[in-house]
């Protein structure tokens, strides 16, 4: 059983005059690391929304079709019983972040759900261990640079035990190097076990430890493979998403200069390893 | 002409956010600022139109010292567009953001149905005038936001981080309408991380680490500095990557910011007789 399953899901919300997301369909298997990415305004942000079920028991409108997320249909669980099944985590982690310290922002979740109190301090503990803030754990949100905020945020969803991670643009705010730490978290929960569904622009950044890119475009979904299979494809420059520069190199010395480097390569490294392979 | 001379801040004494910063910045100019996260950029900014005031230090702006300006006086040479707009929308239609700015400085009905429209165009809000910003995705909303402020063409425009959550697309678009007013003699500021839009668009980088001003010159001698990269957290755009990689095998190929159009043409030479 997938994980993740939208079937011919359209989304509408309360107030709008046009549909958000429309017949949308989509399946994601446990352990995949999956890019959701397109224009700016095209679905993401709702999409993400569906799979904890904000969307609709939050973000009220029309809906047709249904989201099965780990079997629950999200019609009819709340975002309370997905909460242990999908955690988000979202642009800004100010936003996110409610309590005074670290700690108590990790237990606030699990404590919410009423987990044993003797279980939240095990999980405090590992949870600070595995994001590598020990050195943040007395720290005031308020204190901390935006990237060690967006790592507080992340270990609060963790603490909550999901199977699938959902982030939306959790590194836009933060500088490349700080966006770095945080993305190379996310790669290695993927290769602990973790699902993750990550929503972001920057495909230079993401698009390697990708299994999957879904390219959307107006509330649909106009591509879905492989990050090599889809970056390369006109559809990314027509809808004007920010394809890798080496992406972008292979594609004109291919198609300008009938130069076929035999891959596509996804960074720059990449690249001049292919033009070195090519040349000897 | 705005003058930055040893500009200290600190907030509420907890901290030092900008430790003695001196700078000058001509009209018609196209400036980047970047650093890492808590550098100092956006209280840097934050001075030009007087939203903080220095605890010592002077600004002066075409030779008065802007501690005699209200911000409300600086605001009509100076647009800031803050980083999360949400501390800058407050009406129901995004049509409103744009006419309320326009509104205050006085221009005639016929100036700001004008402006509304060209500046909504340009920025790919459109379709989108009657919507209230609340409901539209966060990539929208900082558009509002920068639309509000673009659309009265001040003097000078200080932008923190305009191209979060943008697509290609729309930062090309962004990125035009900036050289734009530019062109119409407009100074333009922005702070941002983003490494490929400050090489293709700004002339002028300012880097900042903990507070304080480590480089100030062109672009393209500031981001090919190891040091200031490290230093302001940033990491080296890909095809600068591709041609320093390149660089240690065929010496021709120059490993120094590079446009995709010349690492192309470098790799067409270097593989020219396949």
């Amino acid at each position: 059983m997938p994980l993740v399953e939208l079937n011919d899901f359209s989304f509408k919300y309360y107030g709008a005059e046009s549909l958000a997301l429309k017949k949308i369909d989509l399946t994601i298997e446990e352990g995949e690391y999956v890019v959701i990415t397109g224009p700016s305004g095209c679905g993401k942000t709702t999409l993400c929304r569906t799979i904890n079920a904000l969307v609709p028991q939050f973000h009220r409108g029309y809906i047709s079709g249904n989201v099965i997320i780990d079997g629950k249909n999200t019609r009819e669980h709340t975002v309370a019983e997905l909460s242990s099944i999908a955690g988000l985590v979202f642009q800004e982690p100010e936003n996110q972040l409610v309590t005074l310290n670290v700690e108590k922002e990790i237990a606030f979740g699990p404590e919410n759900l009423g987990v044993e109190p003797s279980e939240i301090r095990r999980r405090v503990e590992e949870i600070i261990q595995l994001l590598d803030i020990e050195h943040l754990r007395e720290k005031h949100p308020h204190e901390m640079s935006g990237g060690e905020q967006q790592r507080v945020a992340m270990a609060a969803t963790l603490a909550l035990k999901p199977k699938i991670l959902v982030a939306d643009e959790p590194t836009s705010n933060l500088d490349p190097q700080s966006a770095e730490v945080i993305l190379d978290i996310i790669s290695s929960l993927n290769k602990r076990d973790m699902t993750v569904i990550l929503v972001e622009h920057r495909l230079d950044l993401v698009s390697k430890d990708a299994s999957r890119i879904v390219l959307m475009d107006k509330g649909r979904i106009v591509a879905d493979g492989p990050p090599r299979e889809i970056l390369a494809q006109d559809i990314c420059q027509e809808i004007g998403i920010g394809v890798p520069k080496a992406t972008l190199v292979y594609k004109r010395l291919k198609e300008q200069h009938g130069i076929d480097l035999g891959s596509i390569p996804l960074t720059g490294d990449e690249l001049a390893g292919l033009v070195k392979e090519a040349s000897s | 002409m705005i003058m930055m001379e040893d500009v200290h801040f600190a907030y509420d004494g907890l901290y030092t956010a900008l430790q003695g910063v001196s700078l000058q910045i001509d009209d018609s100019e196209r400036i980047a600022i970047m650093g890492s996260n808590g550098a100092g950029k956006t209280t840097l900014v934050k001075h030009l139109n007087g939203l903080l005031r220095p605890n010592s230090g002077r600004i002066i702006f075409d030779g008065v010292d802007i501690k005699h300006y209200s911000v409300a006086e600086l605001a009509r040479e100076i647009g800031l567009v803050m980083q999360n707009p949400d501390h800058q929308l407050f009406l129901d239609s995004v049509e409103k953001e744009v006419v309320f700015g326009l509104k205050q400085l006085g221009f005639s009905e016929d100036e700001i149905k004008e402006r509304t429209e060209r500046t909504l165009a340009s920025l790919g809000l459109a379709g989108l005038s009657e919507r209230s910003p609340f409901t539209l995705s966060g990539g929208e909303r900082k558009r509002v936001a920068l639309a509000s402020v673009l659309a009265t063409e001040p003097r000078i425009l200080a932008l923190d981080e305009p191209t979060i959550g943008q697509d290609a697309r729309q930062k090309e678009k962004l990125a035009e309408m900036l050289m734009g007013l530019n062109e119409k003699g407009r100074t333009v500021i922005v702070v941002t991380h983003d490494i490929e839009f400050v090489i293709e668009n700004f002339p002028r980088t300012i880097a900042m680490a903990n507070g304080n001003i480590i480089a100030d010159g062109p672009t393209n001698s500031v981001l090919s500095n190891d040091k200031v990269i490290k230093k302001c957290s940033l990491t080296a755009p890909q095809l600068t990557q591709a041609a320093r990689s390149l660089h240690e095998i065929y010496p021709k190929v120059q490993e120094r910011l590079t446009l995709l159009s010349e690492l192309e043409n470098e790799i067409v030479r270097v593989l020219g007789g396949v």
